[in-house]
């Protein structure tokens, strides 16, 4: 296993996180942004749980859920043959929920900013709901689908507590960056630390520096 | 005849509508914030919920207050959201965009636009619809003076040009004044009068038309120019405005409030003010303790004074009586 395969390993386990969470948090979002239910506190609570949570103890409870005699690794055995935890796919299902709230959070602030008024404004010119939704409230949230995206991104990728619990330390499978960083240090090969934690450094750096770079060029639009 | 009829609970305000409006010119509805004007906008639209087709399937354009162009798209792209989801394209695309003078600002983003260009954008985006009605609520509301003057002719423009039939809400009477053909009053969730702007505006025993919005419209032709004057000629006699006005055209809505008409018995012979007119008491009408609104026929149109209780006791004036009405100031809509 090369020095960069785990960095690659997370890169990929944060892209495919991502892309879910996008895809699954923006519906969920626009949900919260417009629901006048009174168990949305319940909800937002229940989203934004994984950001006050001891990674530790979210992993734990997931070992247990996603694990051959949970609820859901016992159907997911049923269903395929293997099981979740210790896999690249139990993994993806922990990030997901791990990373939940670092996407839903800043869609659902740039879809509550969209004015309603605007919206409105598209179903009289003739959309439907979808149609305005695609049309409008998406185009008008870039900015939100962007930070959740990076939010998103970044926060799956220096995931550690989690990945111990639920993943283990299998090369090539679930032996993410900063769990080799951190075999790395026991064994006091601090080259090979310094040489992943760089990266990660420079990465968080230059994200972070493009998300704001780009917001405040917009701002100015 | 288009047909409203809507009936809307909202806490403990009840909107509930049941008239008839044409289907050509423009229909003001006038009421104070918080009679329901958009409310029943909202319902014809389809906005207000409460079952019916969905808003999309209903076709009428909206203009709102703000504009609230989409951010995201240009001045054309707005223009053609709605063009691209019409069910029909009836409405001449290049005639609203040279109606509205858009031409110029079609690259333009929203953001760039006064509030006055964004609201001409809005209303082009409504036309391009091809809706068969279009609602206005308060276009003018959320412009200054300056912006409000600037936009009217187009309004002017689309009075005239446009084959829609147009519902236009407003708290401001000169502008129903200066825009709408009929008139429906609402007070309340109700509608307390309804018929064409001339009639209703002539009515003294609705307190809505009192005070402030008391007046009157009038048609009337220019005939000639003497001294900066215009002299615009009506049945029964003439009304001198300053300023220069086209002779020979159509006729203009004068604009007349009650509290610039007085009533005297004979006629002043040195007095400063112009106009005077033969008139008949048709009507009087106490409107609080201290005074009064009288109706005048004048040649075949009416005209509203509103003049003390003490006067109206000292000249003893009563239905019937023949007077001159001292015309102090007329606005020109148009």
């Amino acid at each position: 296993m090369s020095l960069y395969g785990p960095l690659w390993l997370s890169a990929q386990l944060a892209f495919v996180t991502t892309v879910i969470l996008l895809l699954l948090g923006a519906p969920l979002a626009w949900w919260l942004a417009h629901t006048k239910t009174r168990a949305k506190p319940i909800v937002q609570a229940i989203v934004a749980m994984p950001i006050v949570l001891p990674p530790t103890v979210l992993g734990f409870y997931l070992l247990i859920l996603l694990g051959p005699r949970g609820a859901v690794g016992g159907w997911w055995v049923s269903l395929t043959g293997n099981a979740l935890t210790f896999s690249f796919t139990g993994l993806v299902i922990a990030s997901c929920i791990y990373s939940l709230p670092f996407a839903v959070q800043p869609m659902q602030n740039a879809f509550e900013a969209v004015p309603r008024q605007t919206l409105e404004r598209a179903w009289t010119l003739g959309a439907t709901r979808l149609d305005a939704f695609f049309s409008v409230a998406v185009p008008l949230s870039v900015r939100g689908f962007i930070s959740a995206a990076v939010l998103a991104f970044a926060h799956t990728l220096g995931e550690f507590g989690v990945v111990l619990m639920v993943g283990g330390n299998i090369p090539g499978e679930t032996r993410m960056v900063s769990i080799a960083i951190y075999d790395h240090v026991e064994t006091l090969n601090y080259g090979a630390a310094h040489q992943l934690s760089l990266v990660l450094l420079a990465f968080a750096f230059i994200v972070l520096l493009a998300m704001f770079a780009l917001n405040q060029r917009w701002r100015r639009v | 005849m288009i047909a409203l009829r809507h009936r809307v609970m909202k806490g403990d305000f009840t909107l509930d509508v049941d008239v008839e409006i044409p289907d050509t010119g423009v229909t003001g509805v006038f009421g104070e914030s918080g009679s329901g004007k958009t409310t029943l906008l909202r319902c014809v639209a389809g906005l207000e919920g409460g079952g019916g087709l969905p808003v999309h399937k209903r076709n009428v354009g909206y203009v709102f207050q703000q504009p609230t162009l989409f951010r995201h798209l240009d001045v054309r792209g707005n223009i053609d959201f709605g063009a691209r989801r019409a069910r029909s394209q009836r409405i001449d695309q290049s005639q609203v965009l040279e109606m509205l003078g858009l031409g110029d600002l079609l690259g333009r983003y929203p953001d760039s636009l006064s509030g006055g260009e964004a609201q001409r954008v809005a209303i082009a985006a409504a036309l391009m619809r091809s809706p068969d009605l279009v609602l206005m609520d308060e276009p003018l509301a959320s412009l200054d003076r300056k912006r409000k003057d600037e936009l009217l002719p187009y309004f002017d423009r689309l009075h005239d040009e446009l084959s829609v039939p147009v519902v236009y809400v407003s708290h401001d009477i000169d502008e129903i004044s200066r825009l709408c053909d009929h008139l429906v009053l609402l007070d309340d969730g109700k509608v307390i009068a309804d018929g064409s702007l001339f009639d209703v505006l002539a009515r003294i025993d609705i307190p809505l038309l009192a005070g402030r919005n008391a007046g009157v419209v009038l048609w009337a032709v220019p005939v000639d120019h003497e001294d900066g004057l215009t002299r615009f000629d009506i049945a029964d006699g003439d009304i001198w405005v300053p300023g220069r006005f086209d002779v020979g055209g159509n006729p203009l809505r004068l604009r007349i409030g009650a509290s610039d008409v007085s009533i005297t018995r004979s006629r002043p012979e040195q007095s400063t003010i112009l106009n005077v007119l033969r008139a008949n008491i048709e009507e009087l009408r106490k409107v609080d303790e201290a005074t009064a609104l009288v109706r005048l026929g004048v040649g075949n149109q009416d005209l509203l004074a509103q003049v003390t209780n003490r006067s109206i006791a000292r000249l003893e004036l009563k239905p019937g009586d023949r007077v001159f009405a001292q015309v102090k100031s007329v606005t020109v809509r148009r």
